[in-house]
Order: C-alpha cells, then structure tokens, then sequence
C-alpha cells in the first residue's frame, strides 16, 4: 500500500476525506482515479483535461517529481503538494 | 422588517455584511469558501442562495453556494469544462439568477448554466456565429488568462433572451438561448483600429434598468454609454464627467433615468483621478452628471473599483454600496448623497452584490 498524503486545501472540499491514507495503486494517474472514484470530481481539483496535472499543483514519489505515468510502488510515499505560490 | 446583506467577493474569500432596513449598524461575517478568490458573489431571489463563483490556483474553477446565507457551503465544478480540446477553462466569473437558472460566465469565452441549484454544470454556449469568431477565439490569439465572459445578463421576462460580455470583443445578445447571436456594439467607440466593424470593444460592466428593460447603461473602456432600444444602438453620455475610463456602474431601482458611475484614471493607476474618492450620479440618463464624495475620503484615495464594485438596493430609498480594490466597502442610504464606510479592511473586493431577505 503506498502512504497517500495530501494537502490541507483537500479535505474541507470533500467530508470525509483524509490528510493521509493509504491506497493499492500502480500510477499517480490510478492513484489519482482511485481518489475520485471514492470523492467525486477530486480529479477535477488536482489534474486537467489532457490529461495533465494542475500547473500548480506538484506529486512527488518517494521525494522525486512525478507526473500522472509515474509509477507507485507497493510501499511508495506521495506527496501531493499546492504549490509555494500566492500573497 | 426586511434585512440587508451586502455580499462581497474579495481575493480571499466571500464576506457578508448585515443590517437591517435602517443600514446604519453593520455586522461582518466570513471569510467564506475556504477563502478562495472570489470573482462574483450574488444572491438568488427566488431560492434565497447565494452563489460565489471561484477559481483557485491551486484547485481550479467552482461555483460555491450557501443556502442559508452563509452559515453552511458547498461547491460544484461538476459539469464545469470544455473537455478534451483546444478550450481551457481558467476561471468562473460573472454569475447570474433568473427564471429557475444560474449563468456563469467563464474564461476562455463561454456561458456555463445550472438548472439544479448550482449543483451540477452544463457548457450552454461558447458565443458561436460571428463571422470573426475564429479569430478572436483562437487561443494563440488571446492574452493568457485575460479573455473571457465576465457578465451575462438575463433578460427579466424571458428565458431564451440574455446578454453576454466578451472582454475586448464586446456585447453579444441571444433571443433563442444562445443558439444565435447578434452583437450589439453599434454606436460605441474604440480607440484602436477594429479588424472587423461589428467587434473589437471593451464593454466593461453592462446593466438594465429594473423599471424599463429597453433602458441600458455601460461603463466601457473608453466613455461610459446608453441605450434606449435594448442596446440595438448606444450614444455616449461621457460628457461632463472627469475621465472616460471605469469598470463598475449600477442603475437606479426605482428611476429609469439615474444611473452610477465610477470612473477612474485610465493608464496604469486605474484608481480615483487626484486621490479623491467619488461616485458620479446622473438623473437624466446622461444628460448631467452630480459628483457624490460627502463621505468619501478626498485626499490621496488611490482607490480602485472593479467591474462588479458596485450595487443598488431597492429599498425605497436606495442603497448604493461601492467596495474597492483596497478593501473599504463604502454604503449610501440616500441614493449616493452621502457616504459612510462601512468595512476598512477587507481583502480587495472583486464584487458587491445587495439583498434584501426577510428577517
């Protein structure tokens, strides 16, 4: 099971969502279609059509920058992060 | 006794602001909508919600909604998308209720429709039929996050029949619910060169007077305009006003002929000419026009109002509200003559909207 985590902007959207959970997924993009399935349109709020991510929004996997191919393995950490940007 | 809620769409969040009939004592609540930009924030009469359209950096576009005036949220994108193709959706902005409907306009160019209370989404028009649509809708030939709708106006009687706003482009009006268009630019002025005569103007706020739906009024980027005929033609009533640049405006609830403006620098400043705060007032549909500043700061005020600045109530005296780009919202209850400010700190304010529910 790869350790999910994501970031505090998520959870107020969706009731019931966690910070951090754990999920049996081969790709960031399964990973991410397993988040929907359970949390409707959270897709919507982390990728765009294209399929692409969110210019501001950065997946990291086991510490390295991933894109929705990147693979996950059985004891990954993701890191689903909002970008440092705003005033 | 009825009670006022002015609703502000800030950079931060959507903020409400209540008192009663009086408009005297005012009470702040939010931030709301977990403080996400809000680009236009309005209040449904016929269902009593209030809908804030968002976008976030992060997260992307939603339409956030409060049934019961702000004590609970929930949001939507569902539907909100142009899908696989050259269109991409950056934001939601100009928002509108009428007829069992909910408008939102988007950027790139496109009106989105909710039938179920903000719930769910469908893409309703992407303004097609202009013969220089292709051009001016091409992404490669837009300026980044800068072209889109950003006000749709709903004709009060019938469904089918509304206005939308393409920035830059002009005012685009539908009898058959968006299937065809005729623009409605004829008469307004552009100082640039216009590729094609019907388009090419910079329509910055667009409002009808609740007494007579012929009757329209518009801030442009260059002069500020009127419209007996349903905008079929515009004369420019910029006359005896200090500059011909401005974004928000509102019309009288009661009047046909008073109308509101602000107008401001039009370089770069884009804020109040001299630092002295003013709301411009005319009550002969643009013949003349009264400076109303009793109230209102008049030394170095750089303030600036945006497109969705400013409102009207309909109390029988009305309110007139202005909020600004620095976060002072300021409330008139004598119909402009007098100013009192009635928040100081809010972040900028994008859009005021005023309602008046029962208590």
């Amino acid at each position: 099971m790869a350790d999910v985590r994501l970031p505090p902007t998520l959870p107020p959207l969706f009731p019931g969502l966690p910070r951090r959970l754990e999920l049996e997924v081969a790709t960031v993009g399964e990973l991410l279609d397993a988040l929907d399935a359970q949390w409707p349109v959270l897709l919507y709020r982390l990728s765009e059509p294209g399929p692409t991510l969110r210019r501001h929004i950065h997946i990291f996997v086991n510490g390295d920058r991933a894109e929705l191919d990147t693979a996950i393995e059985p004891r990954s950490r993701v890191d689903v992060i909002t970008a440092i940007s705003g005033g | 006794m009825a009670k006022t809620v002015v609703i502000a769409g800030t950079r931060k969040g959507a903020f409400l602001l209540e008192s009663d009939e009086a408009r005297r004592d005012w009470q702040v609540r939010g931030p709301f909508c977990e403080s996400w930009p809000i680009y236009h924030a309005i209040y449904a009469p016929e269902s009593g919600t209030i809908y804030a359209a968002a976008a976030s950096e992060w997260h992307g576009a939603s339409v956030w909604r409060s049934t019961d005036l702000g004590e609970t949220w929930q949001q939507s994108s569902e539907g909100l998308t142009y899908g696989e193709g050259p269109l991409k959706l950056s934001k939601v902005s100009g928002l509108t209720a009428a007829n069992g409907r909910i408008f939102a306009g988007a950027e790139m160019p496109g009106v989105f429709e909710s039938r179920d209370g903000g719930a769910t989404w469908s893409l309703l028009s992407t303004i097609e039929g202009h013969p220089d649509r292709p051009k001016w809708n091409d992404p490669e030939n837009q300026p980044p996050g800068h072209l889109g709708v950003p006000a749709v106006l709903q004709h009060p009687d019938d469904p089918t029949h509304w206005f939308a706003i393409v920035q830059g482009i002009g005012i685009f009006e539908t009898t058959d619910d968006g299937a065809t268009f005729a623009t409605r630019n004829q008469g307004l002025r552009a100082d640039w060169p216009l590729e094609h005569p019907d388009v090419g103007f910079c329509v910055h706020k667009l409002v009808m007077s609740p007494q007579d739906s012929n009757r329209l009024f518009q801030q442009n980027h260059v002069g500020t305009h009127r419209s007996d005929d349903g905008g079929q033609t515009w004369i420019e009533i910029t006359e005896g006003l200090p500059t011909d640049f401005g974004f928000a405006c509102a019309a009288h609830p009661h009047d046909r002929d008073t109308f509101f403006t602000t107008v401001l620098d039009g370089g770069h400043g884009r804020t109040m000419p001299d630092g002295k705060a003013a709301v411009w007032r005319t009550r002969d549909a643009g013949g003349t026009w009264e400076r109303l500043s009793d109230g209102l700061p008049q030394r170095d005020a750089y303030l600036g109002i945006l497109r969705e600045g400013m409102a009207t109530d309909t109390l029988d005296e009305p309110g007139v509200y202005v909020g600004t780009s620095t976060g002072q919202l300021f409330a008139s209850t004598d119909g402009g003559d007098s100013w009192t400010e009635i928040a100081s700190y809010l972040p900028p304010i994008n859009s005021v909207e005023v309602a008046l529910v029962d208590a």
